[in-house]
């Protein structure tokens, strides 16, 4: 490394400012308040802007990492946008919800001996910045194809097939089962992380651009792939996501009391429950939260949970702390937000009382044994060591299988033992001709960026697809 | 919007029959399954499971009762208005067979759900008895639709009024002695439908029950309408709404479907209390 280069890693990472824990542990807004420019100014100075980036191998739709970071140091706001948009089609997303630390910052050489580049947080400030000051102008369009693409399901893998396919001139429409249109942005990520907001003037831009959205449309129910294809589309992407939430299977679980993450988040996000009774829609409100589960997901209810009021939130988790899936942004703001980790700890049975409400959960220690299938050391549940935990409201956050609605209707179209669709790894090619495939309806239960990645490559198969023929 | 094109207040005003248009449901829905409507923006999603469809007209018709805040918002929409939100059609439709003689067994708004499903029945070639009930004569609903639908209607209020005094599971009980009853169909409240199928268990008679718990998406997407049938977890929106009626926890049911009693009960109140204020 350079003399200049290792001035450069000695420099610290220009924190983004946040909302103070105690305040924002009971309010809805967003957490961390967005750099101003002369804090993205400095952060991006910290680049080294290496030849062979690890960032951009890091990442999985290869954004230009050291190219939008260096027009940000020049002050070319609009510049490092539209770099951005050449490879991501919601950066005002993933700047805050990509896992940077395994991703692009996990590979930063800066990160090798102080604090890697803030990408994300750069990422985040571009596209909010372009929101506040830009000039709204659109990308360019090619000329009309005259062919017509049906996109069901618009979280992020549908919403970045749309984006890639409208501006190569073919006509699509997203076709949304909810009510509004954002997919798991709009249901699952609440508030404080990604405001609705964001994710509206995201779907904005698409039907600016001129992608149709129509809401209501339980494809598989209102409407089949088939028809869809009578109706005249050529393609159709397939991204309706993992959507079917597993629970514990364990003595009690029916207890009024015991929602499963999609349910309480849905609530919470899509139906704005955290504003009842100014809306209809009502939460539980629990005194003494438990969520099962370490992922992301569960971060978001045990914060969702705590902001409406509870007095203790636990985390109730089988494995250790080195082996929870989440952002570790987000298990450091829950841990300061109050929220306690039960950690190798595992529920046997829930408890109620005589209405049919949980009262409780009884559970198991555990300690970490042999290495599983999944290479983390297996929890084994120590003998005699089982307690009692008092809750009277349980989230259960442990994962979501896929949804059989639509593929149950789509009998050509082959599924893999765990009902997920079978499609082509390098294009998204479904067995079904004319169907593509992404997302969590694909993989299992992932990340926004890896089905926006997904999408991005199955955009580029249906566009060969309509213009060449394969 | 999903238009009202027609509005009838039924049962002294306690229950409302709403046909709307929703082309795309219309063509596609098949008896037994079910709608999910929201009124407004800030308005809550209810499920709903459709009277009668009209593919033609490209309308769908629900009836229902109104009993909280949401239901007293529908019952506000006039003619001309209309849904935000009209989502399905969703859920299993009711398998129809010629089985020989069936008995339908509807109380309350049951009954609505359970018109199109007798027609069903009578079309296939059933020998179809209906039994419905309500508390008094007022109250009663569709009672020409359901002797247009079946081939022997039987009627029961519970304070004498009109037809048998007693309920419907009185009536139930007799035709079952008759003899050679292949299916029972019962739809209405869940302690009904409890009473109607330990009957049925002791006749050993097949009996199919429809169940609306409470749901959010209708999909199978939440699990909020988890019930156990025959000892598993059920999602009533995607496995159902239909089940065996001898398999279903109808004690669990009750208690999950009070799951929001006191937010209800005052949501209900206060938005009573406000409107009248106008």
């Amino acid at each position: 490394m350079s003399e200049a280069a290792d001035k450069k890693v000695q420099v610290a990472r220009v924190a983004m400012p946040e909302q103070d824990a105690k305040v924002r542990a009971r309010n809805f807004l967003e957490v961390p308040t967005g750099y101003t420019v002369k804090m993205a100014q400095e952060e991006a100075s910290r680049c080294l802007q290496c030849k062979k980036p690890g960032c951009v191998a890091g990442c999985p739709v290869n954004v230009d990492i050291p190219g939008f970071i260096d027009l940000i140091a020049q002050g070319d706001m609009t510049g490092a946008i539209r770099n951005l948009w050449g490879k991501n089609a919601l950066p005002a997303v993933c700047g805050r919800v990509c896992p940077q630390e395994v991703q692009c910052e996990g590979k930063c050489i800066v990160g090798k001996k102080g604090e890697p580049v803030a990408i994300g947080n750069l990422e985040r400030f571009c596209a909010d910045y372009e929101r506040e000051h830009g000039t709204g102008e659109l990308p360019p369009k090619t000329a009309a194809t005259g062919k017509r693409v049906a996109v069901v399901g618009s979280g992020p893998s549908g919403l970045t097939v749309a984006g890639d396919l409208i501006v190569k001139g073919h006509d699509v429409t997203i076709f949304e089962a909810f009510h509004k249109p954002g997919g798991v942005l709009v249901y699952g990520i609440p508030e404080f992380r990604l405001p609705k907001a964001i994710v509206a003037q995201e779907v904005n831009f698409l039907e600016r651009l001129g992608v149709r959205v129509q809401c209501n449309a339980v494809v598989g129910r209102t409407v089949s792939l088939d028809e869809l294809f009578e109706e005249g589309y050529d393609a159709i992407y397939v991204g309706v996501g993992a959507g079917l939430p597993k629970f514990m299977n364990i003595p009690g679980e029916n207890f009024v009391g015991i929602l499963s993450a999609n349910e309480y988040l849905t609530r919470a996000n899509l139906m704005k429950a955290y504003k009842y009774p100014e809306v209809d829609t009502p939460i539980p409100l629990g005194k003494n939260v438990v969520v099962l589960g370490a992922g992301n997901v569960a971060m978001d209810s045990a914060r969702t949970a705590m902001r409406l009021g509870a007095d203790s939130v636990k985390v109730v988790y089988r494995r250790s702390r080195d082996e929870m899936p989440a952002r570790g942004a987000e298990i450091h703001h829950a841990q300061e937000e109050g929220i306690e980790l039960f950690l190798l700890t595992n529920p046997t049975r829930y408890l109620g009382n005589e209405s049919g409400r949980l009262t409780g959960m009884e559970c198991l220690r555990m300690e970490l044994g042999e290495p599983d299938a999944s290479g983390r050391r297996r929890p084994v549940a120590i003998k005699g060591s089982e307690f009692e935990i008092a809750c009277d409201l349980c989230i259960v956050a442990v994962g979501s299988g896929a949804n059989p609605l639509l593929t149950s209707e789509t009998p050509d179209m082959k599924l893999n033992k765990w009902g997920n669709v079978q499609a082509d790894e390098k294009n998204g090619k479904t067995t079904k001709p004319g169907v593509w495939a992404g997302g969590d309806i694909v993989t299992g239960a992932a990340t926004v960026i890896l089905a926006m990645g997904a999408g991005r490559a199955a955009a580029d198969s249906i566009h060969d697809y309509l213009t060449l023929g394969w | 919007m999903f238009k009202i094109v027609k509005r009838e207040e039924m049962s002294q005003g306690t229950v409302i029959l709403n046909e709307i248009e929703a082309p795309l449901i219309a063509k596609k829905a098949k008896p037994g399954q079910f709608v999910i409507l929201k009124a407004n923006e800030n308005g809550e999603r209810i499920p709903l499971t459709m009277a009668e469809t009209n593919p033609a007209k490209g309308t769908i018709t629900i009836i229902y009762m109104v009993v909280g805040k949401s239901t007293a918002l529908f019952r506000d929409l006039k003619v001309g208005e209309g849904y935000q939100d009209v989502i399905g059609p969703l859920g299993k439709a009711t398998h129809l067979e010629k089985v020989g003689k069936v008995v339908c067994v509807g109380g309350g708004t049951g009954v609505a759900v359970l018109h199109p499903i007798t027609r069903g029945l009578k079309e296939v070639g059933n020998d179809v008895t209906c039994i419905i009930g309500s508390r008094n004569k007022g109250l009663l609903i569709m009672e020409e639709h359901m002797r247009a639908a079946s081939h022997d209607l039987r009627i029961c209020t519970d304070d004498g009024s009109y037809g048998h005094h007693g309920f419907v599971t009185d009536v139930l009980q007799e035709v079952l002695k008759g003899g050679d009853i292949k299916l029972v169909v019962a739809i209405g409240p869940v302690p009904m439908m409890k009473a109607v199928s330990s009957i049925t268990k002791e006749f050993n008679v097949e009996t199919m029950v429809s169940l609306n718990p409470i749901m959010v998406d209708g999909t199978g997407m939440c699990g909020g309408c988890r019930v156990t049938v025959g000892g598993q977890t059920k999602f009533a929106c995607v496995d159902g709404p239909e089940f065996d009626g001898h398999q279903v926890d109808y004690d669990e049911l009750i208690l999950r479907l009070r799951a929001y009693q006191e937010e209800e009960r005052k949501c209900h109140q206060d938005y009573c209390t406000i409107r009248d204020a106008k």
